[in-house]
């Protein structure tokens, strides 16, 4: 398992240099740039930014000094939106509120998840099927740009309970938490109901029913992690993208995150910014896959049976 | 009727919600203090700002978000009444005017003091003139000192010797500036932030003063000069200044601190006012003008705005290349139905540039709507009810306001013309590129007055204006804007720009639509806040006042 | 209770194994109730989306200014928006364009998705890791500069709409589909494939696809709200769908500015589109169950 993993983690190498490559060569076609304005710069000033963020330059030689220094001293240089910080300042202030914010939408998502979609594979075609299915249907019909602004609009100006918006009190932090988590709730529950159906229905189930185990044996021992597989398959992109942020969930609530950063560096034209989420995501994208590879090994049923 | 009808399906909306919450949380807890309750008693002002801020560096950043905290900070040798702007007295307790009107004396008090507790000098402001204008650190706003003599030599680098510059310290406490011209407006240029003056020390010690990427402005670093001083920037979070104890003038100053929140979402900082979290927002939601208007118009503000909302037209392109198709289009635009209707924020339509009292200014030469006659230029044009006319397109940037009034322009045309339009949204920076290259038909814009006066709308459209952007050039034009810089005599001149806009209407490469209204909702207890035509908010002035 | 090696008999019973296992599967789905009910009313609102525009209640784009935004009346039974235009006739115009991009999804990542994962997971070894890291660089590319390049490049064109759409739509299931496979080529019956000499193909093509397509059906039914909202998204970036035309995801963005004012633009969008899902969930069940080979021996 070890060799595994440490292979992955080379493995990661090429993907991240692949990915810092393409992004930063498409970055220099993209329309438009991070001066301008509608009110346009005067080509002199233009000329005197640009040369400050050593714009002037070709652009093969922006791309070996900005991975000269990214991979010698981890600098993702300066924020061409916001002047006065460092994109390593931004993201180092923004991220942990990002990873808080989707770690808890992401207990949230599992704990109810997988508990109706257990409950629902186990009591098939009766309402303990029917309304925890149809619950998780409608989380993934009404977009969380529609639940966040419900839940303010209820809790925080109804009945006062919360605040409308910020991230300064433990309490400001449930209704993100639920408007994030509730969309992965669905999946993970409906994903969970269909692992769990197909893994009930096979063989060695049916011999361990037959001999007479019990339905909590059944259901933990033998079921549980072969009936997982797909949610783990899925929750590995979906956890590197619920913990660098919902942008919808962080305006919604006003979270001082980095989804605005991930998001807003395209619009803005940001490029060190952009190329600072764009590595960030990916090493999450490789860690959470990863991390999901190694969970399916260990929870496939049939090389445990094999041993 | 029908508003009674639409609130009292919201308010049979809110209380469904509510019923269906009952269920699910915590029956009958009371209410809990909310954040402007203990900023009434604090004398704390919760503020939504709109977007964070690019930095609080006055020579570095151009936005009104900026500029709205950077006002808290630093004072200029002029500030502004509270009431209608007009420049009083700031760092400079008095200045003399030259009787040619080019020469400009400020004398600075003797009590103003950074938040160092270091006095402010002549020499401060000097230092600060001379960075803004140095060229490597490509300061956007340096055009606002072109008045200058020299100035703009100096920043385009024709000029290398800063003392040949219309600046000069007299004393410590005297500061003399020689104009180019006779300038009316350069008192109001005053007020602008490329003005403020830095405590060059502090910049040098955190970087290089002449280049961008410097971090002098962080709490504990920033040193300023106005009535709050820096105590806390959470990016995206907040940023909030407290009240300075060096500010010559701090026996005015009543408020403790104030908290600038970048709210991007304007239906989020909607909720976050009715949660009771912040006492002035920075806009509301156009669908919610009509509910505050019935229900709540106590805290509804809404008021004139030197920004116009116009379409620029291609005068390149084919077939709004023809000045009759231009015309032909602009009077086929209702905008009386585009205001009441769509906008409803209160707007005036626009049917000219300028907005109508700019520093006493009116705009003579009115825009008429008239199918008739658009009809019949159309036909002159080549194109008889439309006929055999080519699509024409309307760009715009992807804003859903935006959208709307393009879609009911787009439906104007088609019946009262038999125009057809194609709508084209793009993303901000790709429509940005588009309309600098001249790159569309028909293109939504919108212009904030920098200063109080019809220049800072009637230069745009010379030739070679970087804000221009419509492909037209027009050397009679060109003439009458710089004969109105050089007429001394301010009636004159104030003709001079009539005479200009009238050309400007009759040839139309822009089709005015509206002008802007501030809107925005601002609790009572609020004092010493006026609404003004270019929103700025002197906040020594203010406090909050609850009611017992 | 039948047969102990219900599995084995299904899959390598060379001739009729997939005429038996569609065959199967049809006739347990007929049977399926609800999933017929959501098959019919999914038929019933494409067929109506998709004539609209020969048989619309009104137009899309007829403006009413002076109307405004109205509650739903005789002349317009769903409202009307911030233009005073007709709301039924809005959403069946919207319609057709959210159904499309639903089924382009679902087909991309349904062909590309499931074929990728699937050749991935049994093959392994090399040609696996290289697939895998060619996904993640996927996922780890930035989407929106991707889409303005598409823009820049290539011009305005739905068809582009779909291939961004599908770009990503398959990468999930790619790797759904790949976790799937691996656990099964441990199973006896796909051993037992080999054993008999079946070429890589056959056994990728026969054996690992059918019995995964349960979970597909199932992911695949979850997609479509994902990507008829992210239609919305790309009509934000100018790639979707060009005012006046609609479609539910950009109906149900604007509806939600003005959902306490005029919360009928919020929630007829968004009835059409959640019935939608649910008939598609049902759908997608009832064919997870229908696909399911073991179930039936119950």
């Amino acid at each position: 398992m070890l060799r595994f993993i440490l292979k992955r983690i080379l493995e990661a190498i090429p993907v991240l240099f692949i990915v810092a490559t393409i992004t930063f060569f498409l970055l220099h076609r993209m329309p438009g740039g991070p001066f301008d304005t509608e009110r346009p710069m005067t080509p002199e000033v233009k000329k005197q930014v640009e040369a400050y963020y050593g714009l002037d330059k070709p652009v093969a030689q922006q791309y070996f000094n900005y991975m000269k220094r990214l991979v010698l001293h981890g600098d993702l240089g300066m924020s061409q939106k916001y002047f006065g910080w460092s994109v390593n300042e931004l993201l180092a202030g923004s991220l942990p509120v990002s990873l808080e914010l989707g770690l808890e939408g992401l207990l949230f998502a599992l704990f109810f998840g997988l508990l109706a979609g257990i409950i629902a594979s186990l009591r098939k075609n009766t309402a303990s099927d029917y309304v925890p299915m149809s619950i998780a249907t409608l989380g993934i019909c009404i977009p969380n740009f529609v639940t966040g602004p419900l839940l303010i609009l209820v809790f925080a100006i109804y009945f006062g309970q919360f605040n409308a918006s910020g991230w300064n009190f433990p309490r400001d932090r449930i209704l993100p938490a639920m408007t994030l988590g509730l969309y992965y709730m669905a999946y993970i529950s409906r994903l969970t109901r269909g692992g769990m159906l197909e893994i009930l229905n096979q063989d060695f189930i049916r011999t361990a029913r037959a001999k007479g185990a019990s339905e909590r044996r059944i259901v933990w021992k033998h079921s549980l992690r072969g009936g997982l597989l797909s949610v783990v398959s899925f929750l590995g992109p979906a956890v590197s993208g619920i913990v660098t942020g919902s942008l919808v969930v962080e305006l919604i609530f006003d979270i001082p995150g980095a989804a605005r950063f991930f998001v807003g560096a395209a619009f803005n034209r940001d490029g060190p910014m952009l190329m600072g989420t764009t590595l960030v995501y990916a090493v999450l994208v490789v860690v959470m896959n990863l991390l999901a590879d190694v969970v399916q090994i260990w929870m496939n049923p049939r090389l445990r049976f094999e041993e | 009727m029908q508003f009674a009808s639409k609130h009292l399906s919201r308010r049979r909306f809110v209380h469904c919600l509510g019923a269906a919450a009952t269920f699910s949380l915590l029956p009958g807890c009371a209410k809990r203090e909310t954040l402007v309750e203990v900023g009434d008693r604090d004398l704390v002002l919760h503020l939504g700002n709109g977007t964070e801020p690019q930095d609080i560096d006055p020579g570095v950043v151009t936005g009104v978000q900026e500029y709205h905290i950077m006002m808290s900070l630093l004072e200029g040798l002029v500030s502004e009444d509270p009431v209608d702007l007009h420049p009083v007295p700031g760092v400079a307790e008095r200045w003399d005017v030259s009787p040619d009107r080019r020469v400009y004396t400020f004398h600075l008090r003797d009590n103003a003091k950074w938040s160092n507790g270091e006095p402010v000098t002549a020499r401060d402001f000097l230092e600060t003139y001379q960075r803004n204008l140095t060229p490597s650190l490509g300061y956007e706003y340096s055009y606002m000192h072109f008045v200058v003599k020299n100035a703009e030599a100096y920043n385009t680098g024709k000029l290398t010797d800063f003392n040949q510059c219309g600046y000069k310290v007299i004393d410590d406490r005297t500061l003399e500036v020689t104009l180019d011209n006779p300038t009316p407006y350069f008192l109001s240029l005053l007020l602008h932030h490329s003005w403020y003056p830095v405590h060059m020390p502090t910049l040098r010690k955190y970087g290089d003063p002449y280049q961008r990427g410097n971090r002098w402005t962080r709490p504990g670093r920033y040193v300023g000069n106005g009535s709050f001083v820096l105590a806390k920037w959470r990016v995206n979070d907040v940023i909030e200044v407290r009240k300075s104890p060096t500010y010559w003038d701090r026996e005015r100053v009543k408020l403790n601190a104030i908290r600038f929140y970048p709210i991007e979402s304007d239906d989020t900082e909607e909720r976050a006012f009715r949660a009771g979290q912040l006492h002035i927002t920075y806009t509301l939601p156009p669908s919610k003008i009509e509910y505050y208007k019935t229900n709540n118009a106590a805290v509804l503000q809404i008021f004139p705005f030197l920004t116009t909302y116009f379409y620029r037209v291609n005068v390149t392109k084919p077939p709004v290349n023809d000045k009759r198709v231009r015309k032909a289009l602009a009077m086929a635009i209702d905008r009386e139905s585009i205001v009441k209707d769509i906008v409803k924020g209160g707007e005036i339509p626009a049917f000219n540039l300028t907005p109508p009292g700019t520093a006493g200014y009116t705009c003579r030469a009115q825009l008429r709507e008239d199918i008739a006659a658009a009809k019949q230029l159309l036909a002159e044009a080549g194109y008889p009810d439309g006929k055999g006319m080519p699509p024409v397109e309307i760009l715009y940037n992807t804003l859903e306001s935006h959208r709307t009034i393009a879609e009911a322009i787009q439906e104007m045309w088609k019946t009262k013309l038999g125009v057809d339009a194609r709508l084209v949204n793009e993303e901000w920076k790709v429509y940005l590129d588009s309309q600098r290259s001249l790159n569309y038909q028909v293109c939504r814009a919108g212009w904030t007055g920098d200063y109080d006066d019809p220049n800072t709308f009637l230069d745009l459209w010379t030739t070679g204006s970087g804000n221009n952007e419509t492909g037209w050039s027009n050397p009679e034009y060109d003439q009458l804007i710089v004969q109105a810089a050089a007429t001394v005599d301010p009636q004159q001149r104030l003709e001079v720009f009539q005479k200009a806009e009238a050309l400007l209407m009759d040839e139309m490469p822009i089709i005015p639509i509206y002008f802007y209204t501030r809107i925005y909702l601002q609790r009572p207890e609020v004092k010493g806040w006026y609404s003004n035509i270019l929103d700025n908010h002197p906040y020594k002035y203010m406090s909050l006042e609850a009611p017992k | 209770m039948s047969a102990e090696f219900p599995t084995v008999t299904q899959h390598t019973g060379e001739v009729e194994a997939g005429q038996s296992l569609w065959q199967d599967a049809w006739h347990r789905l007929r049977q399926n109730k609800l999933a017929l009910i959501g098959a019919c009313f999914i038929a019933l609102l494409t067929i109506a989306c998709f004539l609209t525009p020969l048989i619309a209640p009104g137009s899309y784009e007829k403006t009413n200014l002076a109307l405004g935004p109205a509650a739903p009346s005789h002349a317009h039974w769903l409202g009307t928006d911030i233009l005073g235009r007709d709301m039924l006739s809005r959403i069946l115009f919207g319609g057709c364009i959210s159904l499309s991009v639903g089924l382009a999804a679902t087909l991309v990542s349904v062909l590309i998705g499931v074929l990728y994962g699937a050749i991935s997971g049994y093959v392994g070894g090399r040609l696996d890791v290289v697939m895998m890291r060619v996904v993640d660089i996927a996922y780890s590319l930035p989407f929106v500069v991707f889409v303005i390049l598409i823009l820049v490049v290539f011009g305005r064109n739905i068809v582009l709409l779909f291939m961004a759409i599908g770009a990503v739509s398959w990468l999930d299931m790619a790797r759904i589909v790949r976790g799937q496979v691996m656990s099964l080529k441990k199973q006896e019956f796909v051993e037992a494939a080999v054993a008999l000499g079946l070429r890589k193909r056959r056994i990728i093509l026969r054996h690992m696809i059918p019995n995964v397509l349960g979970i597909v059906a199932i992911y695949a039914t979850l997609i479509v709200p994902s990507v008829m909202l992210l239609e919305a998204f790309l009509s934000f970036l100018g790639l979707g769908v060009q005012a006046p035309m609609s479609s539910w995801g950009t109906l149900i963005n604007d509806g939600r500015k003005s959902m306490e004012e005029y919360p009928w633009l919020l929630i007829y969008p968004s009835l059409f589109f959640s019935l939608t899902l649910f008939s598609l969930n049902f759908l997608g069940d009832g064919l997870r169950d229908a696909l399911d080979v073991r179930a039936s021996k119950d």
